[in-house]
This record gives structure tokens, C-alpha cells and sequence, in this order.
């Protein structure tokens, strides 16, 4: 396979990745958004937009913090280089120059996306808003359901790679920015407040059900932290991502019968999440904790970048 | 006025099918109108749907557009098909020959069958490569004929495509559309395989490999995906099962061209290049291009890679050297040229300026280095306004101008929304040259002036395309095709 | 005359380059008048040099080198004898017959001011002495500068200016040339000039065909034939086609070249 081909599949794995997980995190903001109280209303919206490291180029729009604003910033704003409509451009472009690598299938997905958040500028009110995000993740949705249809082969595997990667990327942001930045000064562990902001975090990642499952407790948040980080059974989770990462590698390795610096890093990673416990996690400092796995994986898509020269 | 036009299915007569197309008429008879265009329709959702679009110049929206289809076939008859194969032939072997002179000894203009100026004097000689010699000695491995029809034996060639032909993948997806939606077509007629090209091309391009031995390595090369006919780079590749590259996926290290893939570098050896000489190579051609792979002219000239076509073919299908196409076949094939030419005048020679000048309404006027319809008059049908606009020009460089008489261009019965009725058409086979000869595979793009009297059949122009028929002397070999093949043939 | 030649291209870009791909036509070939004694082309790392033969005849080698580069000495140093042969090439390699240097190209088009330079002496005159008194005309009417006014040296722009370096003012002769109906050509290569040992250009010039004598070269800059302080490298319709250096390079940033040439009787020292 082409160099420029396996790039383009990486990117679009990511971008689709990316603009699914920003329209995840609108709905869920918008449901915090609700709960709670307006000043909250108001933090539970800049907490979204810091969440996707959004917060200075929305600063620079001069508008308000609020539901409309912030929600048309992170979907449809053309300026915003990852808005959900920005990403869907970006995966569309991509797509476009190796259609012949991935199933007709996938592309229409894609281009349907695309076509859905082209002529919009306003996302209207929170209803409205909810509508359409619900559309957007239901080809989303469609675009994993192709994926799931495609051959198993290596541009399978590209576009797999790039979702991990991106996935593993938006998940220790999740958790980073909540559990540090949002829970207010003096505020309790396990409050209200907390309490609806962990509810949030699970629904950004669709793992409501699946903590019930797990834990069969109320929620607490370092069984949350715990799921998020170290529970390989979600496919969100940091564990999760890195055991998708090493299965896709290990998959083109095969193919190519060769390894190289991304497969030693990307294993690297799970052995050590393997052997990480949540307490260890805390006691290092979880803020610390996710930064550095921040900067591993993004040593980890650099990795991948030269081994398969992207370049 | 345009004179009265011979129809290909219905003759002269003007209602009764030729014997051998009776079986269309009745198929003509027995479907209603509305029934062949609700299938017209479903045909033009599907190359919607696939992508098949083309771009126009100064259109905004044009990657939308696709090109118009019709659903009523064209047919050529076996004996035909044979007469016209025969000609193409003897036409693409003289246009290799003659690449081949040009670019060496230059024998047919020391005889002073065509005159020294028109051919070094012209743009599209690559004096950078002269002496070339491609590998095998094909330079062009691809030819788009246009021929032209005006009776029941009347074929003439109107122009040689010998750069990068493009439309072949119409010729397959339109056939795929007929099958799935007329099959009974099918069962009527016993026709042709055209699904076979793709094999035929890769046939072709492994053929002319430099190295012996080892399984060459092919790839199409395009320049990207805001390109106009990137559908068709894509669907070539993908039939085949080769890369299509784009240029930045290629290098050239000590004249060798290489591809990078996820698996490092791997030596090309054959490259199907869809882009024009002028950006294939930025040391050699436009030097102010970003386009292209520097070296690629290097290694061609080193004798490392095989350029299909070859650079420079385009002096052999310049309009102004078209005109010399018959003493051309005669001096490299001993014989006359089995497709003639459609007269041409050449407007840098004084005589046909004034003869061209005294008859503009009556003539076609096209630029020498003009395509796609764009700087062309045609006479008979022009305004006042655009006639005297020719005139201007025409005076001004006449060396840039050929002018032909208007032809009473072949109708084919065809969908419009008066019914089925005759449109003018003209015809495009490919035809393939490797190592081992010439191999044309029975078909072609039938293009079709949707217009009613127009004899403009460029697609950016108002034109359509429709199916071509090439009807087999063997019985039944529709059966080959799909799920058809489990059936028995009528034929 | 026996001279000796020191080419030196200097590259250097901001940003580390991951390949380069060059086209160097520096390389003289023999006919009479010129002989070639030796000649080297160096590249200061590890490079691979593969000889190529063009259309026109020209020698030409294509430099291949991996990166990262960030910068890069090209060094062609050479020893021809030369005898002045007033201008006229002789023997030298000629693959392709005179008429094809009657094109124009964008850098050598004639406007209405070039047309009526080249045809305003047409009463009479052999076809030498027509040519000799066009390339007189010409270099009177052109400011001769050393270094390119714009960007381009194209002949409209040149000769409206009334003023060009050694290219343009051959771009216009060569335009004012094939105007007139001379097959007409850009040559590049190497003058030695005793007042300025060590220029930092290399030189061009144009060769007109004059029937009954072949073809003869005409300095409009300096105003002269070349004589034997002159040495021929390349051919071509024009500058570009006959440029000693054309190149890719992959990779961002900026680049700067400079060029430094000796051309001389004794070799260049350091």
C-alpha cells in the first residue's frame, strides 16, 4: 500500500474519531447544561470548550459563553480547525484522494456527514442542536458499521489505527480536564455538582451501562477514573485504545512480516496500563498521570508517521 | 441547412430498421417511452451516485455534473466492426512508426512527405527528447480514434488522440448500466465482451516493461483528485489492480523510479501517466510547476521506466500534421489508408485561407492546438456575430486555424423528450499498442449531440453518451457477461 | 587558449532538505575550436552523479543526494583549449535540424518593437551580414547591466526596458533573430574576461544559422563574436532550456545561492 494512502486512512480514522467524539461531548454538555443551575450552565459549556483545547480560538470570536455559541463554535464554525465540520472536511478530502482503498459504503457515510453540516451556520437552540448532533452520530455510527463490513485488511487497519490513536488522545482529555478543572473550589468529592459532571463524562463516552456492569455500584469517581484508565473491556478507555492500537499494529506487521519503533512503544504502553492500578495513579497525580500519557501517545502517532512514512 | 443525415439503425429510409437492427426496432416498438426513461434515469442515479462526474471549465458547481446517458444503444454490425478495426489498425501502427521517425532518422521528411517546419517547428515535438527510443518502441500505447460516419461504408477518422485519451471508462460503465437495465438487449443480440479492456490495458502496459524477468510493476499516475477525469484514473487502477499514484508518491534516485509504500520503497517500472508532458517532470518540462517527479525524464531517457504514452506523442495527433495522416499511413504501410480523413484545409496555406474565408458558413473552423469543442466554429449553425469574430481571427494567425466541410454526421434513434428520435454522433474506440501488436477491444464511447441538429458532441458542450454495440459472429457470447453467463444464448 | 574554469554553487536552506534532485548542465563538449582537456564535477557529501544525453545534445548529469541537507557545494573545475574560429561552430554535436530553433518560447516571444528591429534591414545584405548587423543593433540599443534587472530576462520585458544582463539581451536577439527567419538559439557557458578573472555569473550568448555558413555565435552583451576567451556548455531554445542548474528539492524553507565562477589562463587558486 501507498505511503500517502495509509496516511490518508490514518487521518481519516482520526477525523471521524474526532468529530464523533466533539458531538458526544455537546450532547453531554448540553444534558449538564440542563441540570444544572445557569452559572453553572455557563462553566459546564467553557469546561467543553477546554476539554477540546478550544478555549482561546473561541475567545478570539469574541461571543458569549453560552449553549448557541459555544455548540455552533465546536460544530459548524468554519474557523475552528476542529469543529465537527472541519474534521468531516478534512476526512471527506482524505477520503476523496483514496476512495479506491476504502468501500463505497464508508465514503457515502462520510459524504453524507459532510453534506448534513454544509450550508449550516447556527445551531439554533438546544433542541434544535440536539437534533442535529443526533444526526451526525448516527453516520457516525453508519461510518463504524462500514468499517465493520470492510475486508480485513491493512486499509482497514490504518483507519482502526488513526481511531485508536485519536480516541486514546480525546478520552485522557475527558478525564483530565473534569477532574481537575470543573470540579469547583471547595466543592466535595462525590456532590451534586460532581456527581452530575462524572454522569457527563460517562455519557461523552457512552459507558453509562457498561460502569453499571462493571462496578454494579453508584458512581463514584475513581471507579470512573478506574474504568476510564485501566479497564481494557472499554473500548474508550486509555487501556482500551492502547490494546486497539497494539492489535492494529500487530496486524500490518504481519502483513509486511516487520516491526518497528511505533509496535515497541504502542506494546510498551499496554504493558505498563496493565500494570497500573487506579490508586498508583492518584498517588502519582492523575493530572501528571495524563499528561504524560498525552505526550506518549502523541510519540506514539509521530512513531507510526515515520515507520510508514507518512511524510 | 444540414443535409439529410443517414441514420444507423434506420437507414435512409426513415422507418424501417436495417435488417440486421430489426430486433432494436421492436424493442424500440414494444418499450414505452416512459419506461425507457424511468431506466435512463435509474442509470444517471447510479453514475451519480458512483462518482462518475466531470468538471467544466469555468463551472462552479461542475464536480456535481455528470455527463447526460442515453439509454437507446448505438450497434455496429460484426462486418463493420471488422472493416473499422482493420483501418484503426493500419492507422495507429503508421502513428507509432511515424513517432518513430520523427524522433530519429526523420526519413519522411528527408522524402518531403510532410514539410520539416510543421513538424520541429511545432510545440508538441519535444526537441529536449530527441533521439528518444521508449522502451520496446511503442510511444503511443493508447490511442483515442474519433472516427465519424456519413453512410453505410462512410467512415472517417476526425481526429488521433495520442497524448492521454480519456472515456475508455465510460465504454464500461455504460455497458454495466445496460446490462443491469436492459438485459433483453442482450438476448436479442449476441454482442461483444467489453469488460475484458481492463486485462487487455494491463496486458499492454506489462508488455512494454524494460526489464525482463521478474512481474513488472504498473501504476497509474494522476495528478490528484480535483482532477476532471480523476474517476476514470481511479476506476482504471482499481479494474486492474495497480496503484494509482499521484506524483509525490514516486522518486527517482539514480534514475530509477520508485513508489513509497508502507512496506518502503518499491522499483516502477511501467507508469500509465495521466497528466500532460508539460508537468510530468519539473528539471525538464515547466520548470515553474510544483507538479510532476523530478528525474522521471531521466530514468525514462536511461531506459529504467516505460512512460505510456511516451512524451512528445503529441505531434502526432497536432491537427495541422491530421492533415497529412493519409500520405502518413501510406508512406509507413505501403498501402492506402483504409479510414480516411474528413477533408481538411489548411488555413497557413494561402489557398485554403481564401477558400476557408469565401466559405465560412458552410465550413467547421477549428484551432490547431484546441480540444473539448472549445475554439471551434461550426458554420452552417453559427450566428452572424461569431462567424465574423472566425473571420477576424482567421486573418489575424491563420496558421493557428484548420477548417472542414460541415459532414452530414450519422444519427442514431435516441431519448428525448419528444420521444425517440435521430441525434448526430461520432465514435471513439481505443485502441491498445504493446510489444506484441495492436489489440482493440470490440467497442468504443458513442458521443451523441443531445441538441436537436446539433454536431457538437462534446460532453462540456450539450453532449450525451451512449452504450456502443459491436454484434459478435459468434452466437450466444453475450452469455459471458454477469450472471447472464448461466444462461443459453439466443444469439 | 588554453583555460582553465572553477564553477562553484553554493546552497544553503533554512530547513534541513530530505532530498535533492538535480539537473546540471555543465559539462562542454568538443568540437573544433574547443577541446576539452579534463573535467570534474564534486559534490562535497556523498551523492549520486549519472550521465545523461538530452535532445539537443547537450551533456548533462542528473545529482541525486539524501537528506538531510542543509547545505551543499557544487565545484566544477575545468582545462579547455580553445581557438577563435570568429564565432562559428563547428563540429559540434547538432541532433536536430536548424529549423527547429525557429519557435518562440515565453521567454524569447517578439512584440511589435522586436518585429520591427528584425525586419527593418531587410534591403539587401547577405544573410551574414544581416545577422551581424541585427546582433549590432541590438547590443547599441540595450543598456548592458551584469545582473538581471526582474526576475525574468524575458525579451518583450528587456527590450522595452532598453536594458538587460548578458541572458535577456541574448533572449532578444534571439527573438529579433527568428523574427527576421534565423533559426536562432541560446547558448550558456564561460567567458574569460581579463579584467574580472573571478565574475560571479556564468555567461550566455545566442547563435544565429546563417545559410552557406552554419551556425555562428553573436554576444550581444559584449558586443562581439565569442572568440577563444569563450567556452560553450549547453544549448537551447532559451535560457531555461540551457540553465546550468535545475532542481527540486524536498523539504520547506528558503534557499540561497551563490555562485562564484573563475575563468582564467592559470587555474583558480584556493
Amino acid at each position: 500500500m501507498l505511503s500517502r494512502t495509509a496516511a490518508s486512512l490514518y487521518w481519516i480514522g482520526r477525523y471521524v474519531e474526532r468529530a464523533e467524539f466533539t458531538a458526544r461531548l455537546i450532547e453531554a454538555t448540553l444534558r449538564l447544561d440542563a441540570l444544572s443551575a445557569r452559572p453553572a450552565g455557563k462553566t459546564a459549556w467553557e469546561s467543553a470548550l477546554l476539554v477540546v483545547g478550544a478555549e482561546a480560538g473561541f475567545a478570539a470570536t469574541g461571543a458569549e459563553t453560552g449553549q448557541r455559541e459555544v455548540s455552533a463554535f465546536l460544530s459548524v464554525a468554519p474557523d475552528n480547525p476542529s469543529s465537527i465540520r472541519s474534521c468531516l472536511d478534512s476526512a471527506r478530502w482524505n477520503a476523496k484522494s483514496v476512495r479506491t482503498a476504502l468501500t463505497r459504503d464508508a465514503w457515502e457515510t462520510i459524504n453524507r456527514a459532510w453534506l448534513g453540516l454544509r450550508n449550516i451556520s447556527d445551531m439554533g437552540d438546544s433542541r434544535a442542536t440536539l437534533a442535529m448532533i443526533e444526526r451526525v452520530r448516527a453516520e457516525t455510527r453508519g461510518f463504524e458499521g462500514a468499517l465493520g463490513r470492510m475486508l480485513r485488511n491493512e486499509a482497514y487497519a490504518f483507519l482502526g489505527l488513526g481511531a485508536a490513536i485519536e480516541r486514546a488522545d480525546n478520552t485522557a482529555r475527558l478525564i483530565d480536564v473534569k477532574y481537575h478543572l470543573l470540579l469547583p473550589e471547595g466543592e466535595i468529592v462525590g456532590g451534586i455538582i460532581d456527581r452530575d459532571q462524572w454522569t457527563t463524562i460517562l455519557h461523552t463516552v457512552s459507558a453509562n451501562t457498561a460502569y453499571r456492569w462493571l462496578y454494579r455500584e453508584e458512581l463514584k469517581p475513581w471507579l470512573v477514573a478506574d474504568m476510564l484508565i485501566c479497564r481494557r473491556e472499554l473500548p474508550r478507555s486509555l487501556a482500551g485504545s492502547a490494546l486497539e492500537v497494539v492489535g492494529h499494529l500487530a496486524f500490518i506487521g504481519k502483513l509486511l512480516s516487520r516491526q518497528g519503533e511505533a509496535d515497541r512503544l504502542a506494546r510498551r504502553r499496554l504493558d505498563k496500563l496493565g500494570n497500573t492500578s487506579i490508586d498508583s495513579v492518584f498517588a502519582r497525580g492523575l493530572h501528571e498521570y495524563l499528561e504524560s500519557f498525552l505526550i506518549e501517545n502523541a510519540m506514539i502517532d509521530r512513531a507510526i508517521a515515520a515507520q510508514f512514512k507518512f511524510g | 441547412m444540414t443535409p439529410p443525415a443517414f441514420d444507423e439503425i434506420f437507414g435512409t429510409s426513415g422507418s424501417t430498421p436495417r435488417d440486421e437492427f430489426a430486433a432494436l426496432g421492436a424493442w424500440l416498438d414494444e418499450t414505452p417511452g416512459e419506461e425507457l426513461d424511468r431506466r435512463q434515469k435509474a442509470a444517471e442515479a447510479a453514475f451519480r451516485q458512483l462518482g462518475i462526474t466531470f468538471a467544466v471549465y469555468g463551472d462552479e458547481d461542475s464536480a456535481e455534473r455528470i455527463i447526460p446517458f442515453d439509454i437507446v444503444p448505438r450497434i455496429f454490425t460484426h462486418r463493420e466492426w471488422t472493416k473499422l478495426s482493420e483501418g484503426l489498425v493500419q492507422r495507429t501502427e503508421a502513428i507509432n512508426a511515424f513517432l518513430r521517425d520523427v524522433y530519429g532518422e526523420r526519413k519522411i521528411i528527408a522524402d518531403g512527405v510532410v514539410p520539416e517546419a510543421l513538424v520541429l517547428g511545432n510545440p508538441q515535438f519535444r526537441g529536449m527528447l530527441d533521439g528518444q527510443k521508449p522502451p520496446h518502441g511503442v510511444f503511443a500505447h493508447i490511442c483515442g480514434i474519433d472516427l465519424v460516419r456519413t453512410g453505410p461504408d462512410d467512415f472517417f477518422v476526425l481526429e488521433d488522440n495520442a497524448r492521454t485519451p480519456s472515456g475508455v471508462s465510460y465504454m464500461l460503465e455504460n455497458r454495466e448500466a445496460m446490462l443491469r437495465l436492459c438485459p433483453e438487449i442482450f438476448h436479442r443480440f449476441s454482442v461483444c465482451p467489453v469488460d475484458r479492456y481492463p486485462d487487455a490495458l494491463r496486458e499492454t502496459l506489462r508488455s512494454v516493461a524494460p526489464r525482463g524477468g521478474s512481474e513488472p510493476v504498473c501504476v497509474v499516475l494522476t495528478p490528484g483528485h480535483f482532477n476532471s477525469a480523476f474517476y476514470e484514473h481511479s476506476f482504471l487502477a482499481d479494474t486492474m489492480g495497480i496503484e494509482l499514484v499521484e506524483p509525490a508518491d514516486l522518486e527517482v534516485d539514480d534514475d530509477i523510479v520508485w513508489m513509497r509504500t508502507i512496506d518502503g520503497r518499491v522499483r516502477v517500472d511501467v507508469i500509465y501517466r495521466r497528466i500532460d508532458d508539460d508537468y510530468i517532470d519539473p528539471l525538464v518540462f515547466k520548470a515553474d510547476s510544483m507538479l510532476g517527479v523530478p528525474g522521471l525524464i531521466a530514468a525514462y531517457l536511461a531506459g529504467n521506466v516505460a512512460l505510456v504514452n511516451a512524451p512528445g506523442t503529441g505531434i502526432a495527433d497536432d491537427k495541422a500534421i491530421y492533415s497529412y495522416m493519409p500520405e502518413i499511413v501510406k508512406y509507413y504501410s505501403g498501402q492506402d489508408a483504409k479510414l480516411p480523413n474528413v477533408e481538411t484545409y489548411r488555413c497557413r496555406e494561402a489557398s485554403a485561407l481564401q477558400y476557408t474565408l469565401d466559405n465560412l458558413e458552410k465550413l467547421v473552423v477549428k484551432l490547431v492546438d484546441g480540444s473539448g469543442g472549445y475554439g471551434m466554429l461550426v458554420g452552417p449553425t453559427a450566428a452572424k456575430a461569431q462567424i465574423e469574430e472566425f473571420r477576424a481571427a482567421l486573418i489575424a494567425e491563420p496558421h493557428r486555424y484548420i477548417a472542414q466541410p460541415t459532414l452530414a454526421l450519422s444519427t442514431v434513434p435516441t431519448l428525448t423528450e419528444q420521444g425517440v428520435a435521430p441525434r448526430h454522433v461520432d465514435f471513439r474506440p481505443f485502441v491498445l499498442t504493446g510489444s506484441k501488436g495492436v489489440h482493440i477491444v470490440p467497442g468504443g464511447l458513442t458521443r451523441v449531440a443531445l441538441k436537436e441538429g446539433s454536431l457538437v458532441v462534446n460532453s462540456s458542450q450539450g453532449g450525451g453518451t451512449k452504450d456502443s454495440l459491436i454484434l459478435s459472429n459468434v452466437p450466444g457470447q453475450w452469455q459471458s457477461q454477469g450472471f447472464g453467463g448461466q444462461m443459453q444464448g439466443q444469439g | 587558449m588554453r583555460l582553465f574554469v572553477r564553477h562553484r554553487s553554493e546552497y544553503s536552506f533554512s530547513q534541513p532538505q530530505a532530498r535533492l534532485v538535480q539537473l546540471l548542465r555543465l559539462t562542454p563538449r568538443d568540437h573544433a575550436g574547443q577541446s576539452v582537456v579534463s573535467w570534474w564535477i564534486d559534490v562535497d557529501r556523498d551523492a549520486r552523479l549519472k550521465p545523461m544525453r538530452d535532445g539537443y545534445g547537450n551533456q548533462a548529469t542528473m545529482l541525486y543526494i539524501d537528506g538531510p541537507i542543509d547545505r551543499i557545494t557544487l565545484d566544477v573545475t575545468g582545462e579547455v583549449l580553445t581557438e577563435d574560429r570568429a564565432g562559428m561552430v563547428i563540429g559540434a554535436p547538432e541532433p536536430l535540424p536548424p529549423s527547429y530553433f525557429l519557435q518562440d518560447t515565453p521567454l524569447t516571444k517578439a512584440d511589435a518593437a522586436i518585429q520591427a528591429i528584425a525586419t527593418a534591414d531587410t534591403d539587401g545584405g547577405s544573410g551574414l551580414d544581416r545577422a551581424h548587423l541585427l546582433a549590432d543593433t541590438i547590443a547599441e540599443a540595450l543598456d548592458h547591466q551584469p545582473t538581471a534587472i526582474a526576475a525574468d530576462h524575458d525579451a518583450i520585458a528587456c527590450f522595452a526596458a532598453k536594458a538587460a544582463d548578458p541572458q535577456g539581451a541574448a533572449h532578444v536577439l534571439i527573438a529579433a533573430a527568428r523574427a527576421a527567419g534565423f533559426p536562432a538559439r541560446y547558448v550558456a557557458g564561460h567567458v574569460y574576461r581579463p579584467e574580472a578573472i573571478d565574475s560571479h555569473a556564468a555567461h550566455g550568448w545566442a547563435e544565429l544559422f546563417i545559410e552557406g555558413y552554419g551556425w555562428i555565435g553573436f554576444d550581444p552583451s559584449e558586443g562581439r563574436c565569442p572568440t577563444d576567451n569563450y567556452i560553450r556548455v549547453a544549448i537551447g531554445l532559451d535560457h531555461r532550456e540551457a540553465a546550468p542548474l535545475s532542481g527540486l528539492r524536498t523539504g520547506g524553507g528558503d534557499e540561497a545561492l551563490t555562485i562564484d565562477v573563475h575563468v582564467g589562463p592559470e587555474p583558480a587558486r584556493d
